[in-house]
């Protein structure tokens, strides 16, 4: 069906030689952003619909005196469904924190939550195939479920601002919705994240089309293939302080991979991409201390470094 | 005068919330006095987990997101 169109788009509307170079190029370019834009849709909506059965008021009380664990693991897949916007990291936390959940299983939380949802899932999936997809999907639930059992086992609650705990939370009434509320809900955020997302995509497919001429095809083989030891580390120290969301970070990810950059490598740079930055330590610093940002911090930087090790080792 | 407040810690769509908001109280001919919330404790009084929230008289009615200039005319009306 895609690819009917796509070439009656090519060689029909636009009146291009079959079998040129061009021709190829943008019948692949029609074809890839067409068929992702379609996925975006479909899923992106389905995932809203299960996402208005769980507000961050609902996903607390859900966690809330959990037993670790168990209780990280509920968080990290949580996490995948929540919306997530780092402007509300900070009401978010304090939240969990006041209604009783555990510091690991916050924690667990707010590291799934940007890192690891179905925007992430369907780029991954469309550009490099489901494998790729769900091997980052799993992982990164993986990593968020391990980095916050660590820090409650840790127990550095100490290490939070005391206001914290001595805050008066309002309570405020789920508002239960109506199924034509739920579908309005989807259908306003599918718009929203396409607005948000399609230039991204956009470059991404164009730079997948057009790439390949332009620097030499094993260009960062040499440099960040999996033999460098030091290509891990070095791309996952890299991503900390940058600040983007999956889709931004997704044309960077495929251009690296295109020229010859390791896929665990890769992945190890966007979880870190997405799961860290500058502007969201600010924001937390306004209810962590200094030392937990910095043990947060180290604490995924090596956990997504050896996750990235494992990829290399095994893909 | 009805009492509009904007919760949120300074993020670009409460902004668009309060505006969009002011332009809505203006067309309905509400004559609103809007405050601006970027304190945390103080958003943390009224329970809200996602920002932006948009609280009249004391009564949250939107969080977590920004509805269109129609559907903020109908929460203040009502």
């Amino acid at each position: 069906m895609l690819d009917v169109f796509a070439d009656y788009m090519t060689y029909q509307v636009f009146e291009i030689t079959k079998g040129s170079k061009l021709g190829d190029a943008v019948n692949f370019f029609i074809y890839d952003s067409l068929k992702i834009f379609i996925m975006l849709a479909i899923i992106i909506f389905f995932v809203s619909i299960i996402r208005t059965y769980f507000p961050p008021e609902r996903t607390k009380q859900l966690l809330s005196h959990k037993r670790e664990f168990l209780g990280n693991i509920l968080a990290a897949l949580l996490g995948i469904v929540t919306p997530f916007c780092s402007c509300s990291a900070v009401p978010v936390f304090i939240g969990f924190v006041e209604s009783g959940v555990p510091l690991g299983v916050t924690f667990s939380f707010l590291i799934s939550s940007p890192m690891v949802n179905e925007v992430a899932l369907v780029l991954l999936w469309g550009m490099f195939g489901w494998k790729i997809a769900m091997i980052y999907i799993s992982t990164g639930v993986l990593v968020a479920i391990i980095s916050g059992y660590i820090i409650g086992k840790f127990k550095l609650e100490h290490l939070v601002e005391e206001y914290v705990y001595q805050m008066k939370v309002g309570q405020n009434e789920i508002e239960s919705m109506t199924v034509a509320a739920r579908l309005q809900y989807a259908k306003d955020y599918t718009k929203e994240i396409l607005r948000k997302v399609w230039l991204y995509v956009v470059i991404a497919i164009s730079l997948g089309g057009f790439i390949h001429g332009y620097a030499p095809q094993d260009f960062l083989a040499d440099y960040a293939g999996k033999d460098n030891l030091f290509a891990v580390p070095l791309a996952v120290l890299v991503g900390v302080p940058l600040y983007s969301n999956a889709a931004g970070v997704i044309p960077i990810v495929y251009a690296l991979m295109e020229k010859g950059m390791s896929m665990g490598t890769v992945l190890a740079f966007m979880m870190s991409v997405t799961a860290l930055s500058l502007p969201e330590m600010i924001i937390l610093r306004n209810v962590l201390k200094p030392k937990l940002i910095a043990i947060f911090v180290s604490i995924l930087v090596v956990a997504i470094t050896l996750t990235g090790y494992m990829f290399n080792i095994v893909l | 005068m009805m009492k509009i407040e904007i919760l949120g810690m300074g993020c670009q769509k409460c902004s668009t919330l309060l505006e969009t908001t002011k332009q809505a109280a203006e067309e309905l001919g509400i004559n609103a006095e809007f405050v601006k919330v970027e304190n945390i404790k103080e958003i943390m009084k009224y329970g809200v987990m996602s920002t932006p929230a948009l609280v009249v008289d004391g009564v949250v009615k939107v969080s977590g997101k920004v509805p269109n200039k129609e559907e903020i005319k109908a929460l203040l009306n009502s």
